[in-house]
């Protein structure tokens, strides 16, 4: 017997519709619940005092100041005891554990900014009062390091500043140096950066002494991984403690990794009896959040005449700040883990240096590792056409890895796995993309205006992405009385629109309207496991497990239904959380389904009570999505100042949940990466005093920077490591943002490798711009 | 973020503000006009005043108007109150029109006062700028009666005045440009309602091919706005060509004493300056 066909076009097919956000009503319309506006009865506010000096021993710490305010408790180290530290990720790379960072600072401080003790008040504002009160007396013994290529210094009597080197590579780099026609060498740099959320952090804690039980609101990302770390911290089980994730204004890899703010305030909870509040203000996220970005890069190439890449060799100086986190050397490792991108290298050899200097700690922001990398990378590929005379599209063409080499297995590691892109046409990716710009036409305009005396160019850069990293993710979906659906699951949102997607995911294979769909996410009460919301891997891990659990949910629907309406179930379509009977028209809906499941019900029979599944996706790999980024800019000669005028995106995401969203992730992340590429830099005088620490220094694109975009979303790659064929698309506006812009200002200034660092600032290009000159004697 | 304790005071009049700022002066008391810069500054606790003496609950001191022939802008003038030119005001108006866009962002205009900017004295207040161009006088209330102080003699310095600690700065009158004046003003900034990094603000007079008469002020690049009278120099009585421009330009570059802070080297400021006199010229011949 052959399934009928359906009568009607499907109307639960949701995969691929541009549909609205489920999680923007109650953001428009101000209903959101953020950290802030949480609030438990009786709480106190926490405030840190932050260290006001680079680097020293801490002399001495004099409380009795603030503690003369009524109300006010003060704790140090001293008075903290011994609380173990906070810990990283176990990788494989070893030996980071004495440069963990402790919740208050022991006998030394590392950076401006760090927590040297806490303040516990009434309220916020005497809080800070208290806080201003606490004299800390530094005895700055040694000089801050504050360049990772400086020579290292001591962490501890015996200790260097230089945690790990990490080496990856294959191959005969050596021979391959020495029979090469051409090397090229390139020293680059990328500045200091971070993401920085429209909310700050924030954290309120409140212990139940009678149930010995502790909640905590704010920290989001990783709920289940943190809740089990502040169970070790704690000596609690992990059942004692639940993580609740409320909305959150913006995540970007620095939101919801374990602070020693999120532990002061539980810490805090725990011992004063009293809920504790701690809101982060913007100058302290500007010193306390997680830094990014910040490397020096010395890679060399060794080519062929005919443009072939026959070896690269990279020597990575990664800027760690103080202390390692939570990520550990992640950013590093994937740094030259993924730093090859699209192109064929047959001998490959890599060092990266960790180097711990006296600024903000860094982790992971928005595409870590592979902005910098791909503005190294594609630097290079436009000096090697520069060198061979060469058109740098045919450059990368010639060494772009084929499609039918795919699966393609680099012999490298990234974020613990291996490197094995999955799919992808990168050659036919950049035609569509040169089309798609209307490329030939942009370098005319910028030719012409170039001719008119204007400095115009155009640039690009080619990426690729990574996404959908595992190792596991689990759902459990359910179905409602109403027939409304339940999904379940230990990812979390920073906002990304993975409700929606999820719901999508569900729907379409349920067979049921996307808006009846509730995702649950970043509760820890509510499922015992959960990767959170990170590198890209949401709507790939959590769809693809709520794949699974609705084919098993629609399959146990059907059988009941069949039962109901007195058929088959091959004559069963279910749609738009109907089951009909295409035979008869007759039809029962999802509600009647699981009411007839109901544990009391007769029709139930000997089928599990209720509509419920769970299913698991496991993952060993990651999936690389890839693309391009084409900007055209103009520079202003006389000032150095570059505005973006246009800007293309093509990006290949496998599978395309709902091609708005991907849009909307694309258009906010090239903010992001225009911001890294032009504007923003945490920077450092000599004595290591952050001068970045307002919105008047730290420069953020604004609406009136952004330039007019175009993003064409394609999807002639499916991942073969799902069966939907997703893969990411959170960090793709970011990649090569970089690359592009660098790419563009030395067309527009027809000086080629002009540009050896980011961000391109006015200062920087018009003193560059007089280097450049005089190395060439103009 | 939050600011520490303070006192808020309602004055009855500029007159009863002038008495209070008076008594409480020396304990930190302050001026609250727009509280565009002052209000941050408490929050980030680098301003501690004692207490705040309101000016925005009095009447009256909104509207700019003309005395004679200069334009009066009284102590509680917004910024956003020049966003359209008024005709009486004439060239002058549709110079100011022109420049305030460059001040902040819309809704920081219309809180930021006029006079407020000229009290705070920031080396890039475009308001600073323009009254020395225009040749302002400020007025000043204390308890001692009032003062006119001419512009060139307001800014001592970065972020700092001749006004006495109990003045109010009630205020300033900017005498009118004649209507056959041409006026351009160029501005850079790292992006649209930063600070400048270096503007330049000027008026000439051209009969036939020459320049009669011309004011060249600058702002963002010294540690105060001033006109340049080295650039001015270069320019009267020559013919109003790039070339012209050029050596103005140039004249300037070799007089300004440059600012260089971490983010921005003099030498990249110096530049500047001849970059936006050059550009501020040849739009107002444009
Ligand atoms: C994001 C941002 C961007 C900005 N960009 C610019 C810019 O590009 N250009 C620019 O010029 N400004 C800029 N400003 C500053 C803004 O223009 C302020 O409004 C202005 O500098 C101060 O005016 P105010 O009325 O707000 O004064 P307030 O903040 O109320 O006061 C500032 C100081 O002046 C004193 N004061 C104010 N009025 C008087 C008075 N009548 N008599 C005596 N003392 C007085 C106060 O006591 C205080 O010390 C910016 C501000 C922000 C927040």
């Amino acid at each position: 017997m052959t399934a009928p066909k359906l009568p009607n076009a499907r109307r639960s097919a949701w995969i691929g519709q541009s549909v609205p956000r489920l999680e923007d009503r109650p953001l428009v319309a101000g209903l959101g619940r953020f950290v802030a506006d949480l609030n438990r009865p009786r709480q106190l506010h926490a405030r840190i005092v932050r260290s006001a000096h680079a680097c020293g021993r801490i002399a001495e710490i004099d409380t009795s100041d603030a503690l003369a305010i009524p109300g006010v408790t003060v704790w140090t180290a001293e008075t903290l005891g011994d609380v173990p530290r906070i810990p990283f990720r176990a990788t494989r790379i070893s030996g980071l554990e004495p440069y963990v960072q402790p919740i208050l600072a022991v006998e030394r401080v590392r950076y401006v900014g760090e927590p040297v003790a806490v303040v516990f008040a009434e309220d916020p504002y005497v809080a800070e009062d208290a806080t201003e009160l606490v004299m800390v007396d530094i005895d700055e013994d040694v000089a801050p390091i504050l360049d990772a290529r400086a020579k290292p210094g001591e962490f501890l009597p015996g200790i260097g500043s230089e945690p790990t080197v990490v080496r990856k590579g294959y191959g005969d780099v050596e021979a391959a140096f020495a029979a090469a026609a051409h090397v090229v060498e390139l020293d680059l740099a990328t500045g200091r950066h971070s993401g920085i959320p429209m909310e700050p952090r924030g954290a309120l804690a409140d212990w139940d002494a009678g149930r010995q039980h502790l909640d905590l609101w704010g920290a989001t990302k990783r709920p289940h991984w943190n809740r089990d770390r502040l169970a070790e911290i704690f000596g609690l089980s992990p059942t004692q403690i639940d993580l609740h994730e409320p909305h959150v204004g913006g995540g970007f890899g620095i939101r919801g990794e374990l602070y020693p703010e999120d532990l002061l305030v539980c810490l805090g909870a725990m011992r004063l009896g009293r809920p504790v509040k701690w809101i982060e203000d913007r100058r302290e996220h500007m010193m306390a959040a997680n830094h990014s970005r910040e490397q020096q890069h010395l890679i060399r190439a060794a080519v062929d005449t005919d443009g072939r890449i026959l070896a690269i060799d990279e020597t990575l100086h990664h800027d760690q700040g103080a202390y390692v986190r939570t990520h550990g050397a992640r950013v590093a490792d994937m740094s030259i883990g993924l730093l090859l991108g699209p192109y064929r290298v047959p001998a490959y050899a890599a060092r990266a240096h960790f180097r711990l200097t006296a600024k903000t700690p860094a982790a992971t922001y928005r595409a870590p590792g592979r902005f910098e990398g791909s503005f190294v990378r594609e630097r290079l590929m436009d000096a090697i056409a520069q060198r061979l005379e060469m058109d740098p599209l045919e450059l990368r063409r010639r060494n772009f890895i084929r499609a039918d080499e795919m699966p393609f297995e680099r012999g490298l590691t990234a974020l613990e796995s291996e490197v094995v892109l999955d799919s992808g046409d990168y050659d036919g990716l950049l035609s569509k993309a040169l089309e798609f710009c209307g490329w030939s036409d942009m370098h005319a305009k910028a030719a012409k205006r170039r001719a008119d005396g204007e400095a115009v160019g155009v640039g690009l850069g080619f990426f690729v992405e990574k996404s959908g990293l595992g190792p596991s993710e689990l759902v459990r979906m359910s179905v409602a009385t109403d027939g409304s659906i339940e999904i379940v699951t230990g990812a979390a949102s920073l906002g990304q629109g993975m409700e929606t997607a999820i719901a999508q995911i569900a729907a379409d294979t349920l067979g049921a309207d996307y808006r009846t769909c509730r995702v649950i996410h970043g509760q820890t009460a509510r499922i015992d496991h959960g990767w959170g919301a990170h590198a890209s891997r949401v709507t790939v891990m959590t769809g693809e497990a709520t794949r699974r659990a609705a084919t098993e949910l629609k399959d146990r629907a059907l059988d009941m239904a069949a039962e109901l309406l007195d058929t088959e179930i091959t004559y069963l379509v279910l749609d738009d959380g109907l089951a009909t009977d295409t035979a008869t028209g007759h039809s029962v809906t999802l509600a009647e389904i699981v009411k007839a499941l109901d544990p009391v019900s007769p029709k139930r029979g000997h089928r599990t009570p209720g509509l419920t599944a769970e299913a698991w996706f496991h993952n060993t790999h990651m999936n690389y999505p890839y693309g391009a980024h084409i900007a055209m800019v103009a520079v202003d000669r006389d000032t150095g100042r570059t505005s973006v005028e246009r800007y293309a995106i093509s990006y290949d995401v496998g599978r395309a949940v709902n091609p708005a969203m991907i849009e909307g992730q694309i258009m906010g992340g090239l903010a992001q990466g225009l911001g890294g590429a032009l504007l923003e830099e945490f920077r450092y005088d000599e004595d290591g005093q952050p001068l970045s620490v307002t919105f008047a220094d730290y420069l953020m694109p604004t609406s009136a920077e952004m330039p007019e975009v175009a993003i064409q979303i394609l999807q002639d790659a499916p991942s073969p490591l799902n069966p939907l064929g997703l893969k990411g698309s959170g960090e793709a506006g970011v990649t090569a943002a970089g690359a592009a812009i660098a790419a563009a200002v030395d067309d527009a200034l027809q000086r080629p490798g002009l540009v050896k660092r980011l961000p391109v600032t006015p200062q920087y290009l018009h003193a560059r711009i007089a280097e450049y000159d005089a190395e060439r004697g103009q | 973020m939050k600011p520490a304790p303070f006192a808020y005071y309602r004055p009855t009049s500029l007159e009863d503000a002038a008495a209070r700022l008076a008594e409480g002066v020396d304990d930190g008391a302050m001026i609250l006009a727009g509280g565009q810069s002052l209000v941050p500054m408490m929050a980030l606790r680098v301003a501690y005043p004692s207490e705040l003496i309101d000016l925005n609950v009095l009447p009256d001191l909104g509207t700019p108007f003309i005395d004679g022939t200069a334009l009066v802008v009284p102590a509680l003038t917004r910024h956003a109150s020049f966003h359209k030119a008024d005709p009486a005001f004439g060239v002058t108006g549709r110079m100011m029109a022109e420049v305030v866009r460059h001040i902040a962002h819309y809704p920081i205009r219309q809180r930021g006062t006029f006079c407020g900017s000229l009290a705070h004295a920031d080396p890039s207040s475009e308001w600073a700028l323009t009254a020395n161009v225009l040749g302002a006088e400020l007025e000043l209330l204390s308890t001692r009666g009032t003062r006119r102080v001419p512009i060139a003699d307001w800014c001592d310095g970065a972020m700092s005045t001749t006004r006495e600690p109990d003045e109010i700065l009630v205020a300033t009158h900017l005498p009118l440009l004649s209507e056959t004046t041409r006026t351009g003003f160029c501005e850079i900034s790292r992006r649209a309602g930063d600070f400048a990094l270096g503007m330049a603000l000027v008026a000439i007079e051209v009969q036939g091919d020459t320049i009669t008469a011309a004011r060249v002020g600058l702002g963002g690049i010294e540690d105060a706005p001033r006109r340049i009278a080295e650039a001015e120099a270069e320019l009267i009585g020559q013919p109003a060509t790039p070339d012209t421009f050029a050596k103005a330009a140039d004249a300037a570059m070799a007089v300004v004493e440059a600012m260089g802070d971490a983010t921005t080297p003099p030498e990249y400021r110096r530049d500047l300056a001849g970059t936006v006199i050059r550009r501020a010229l040849a739009q107002a011949i444009a």
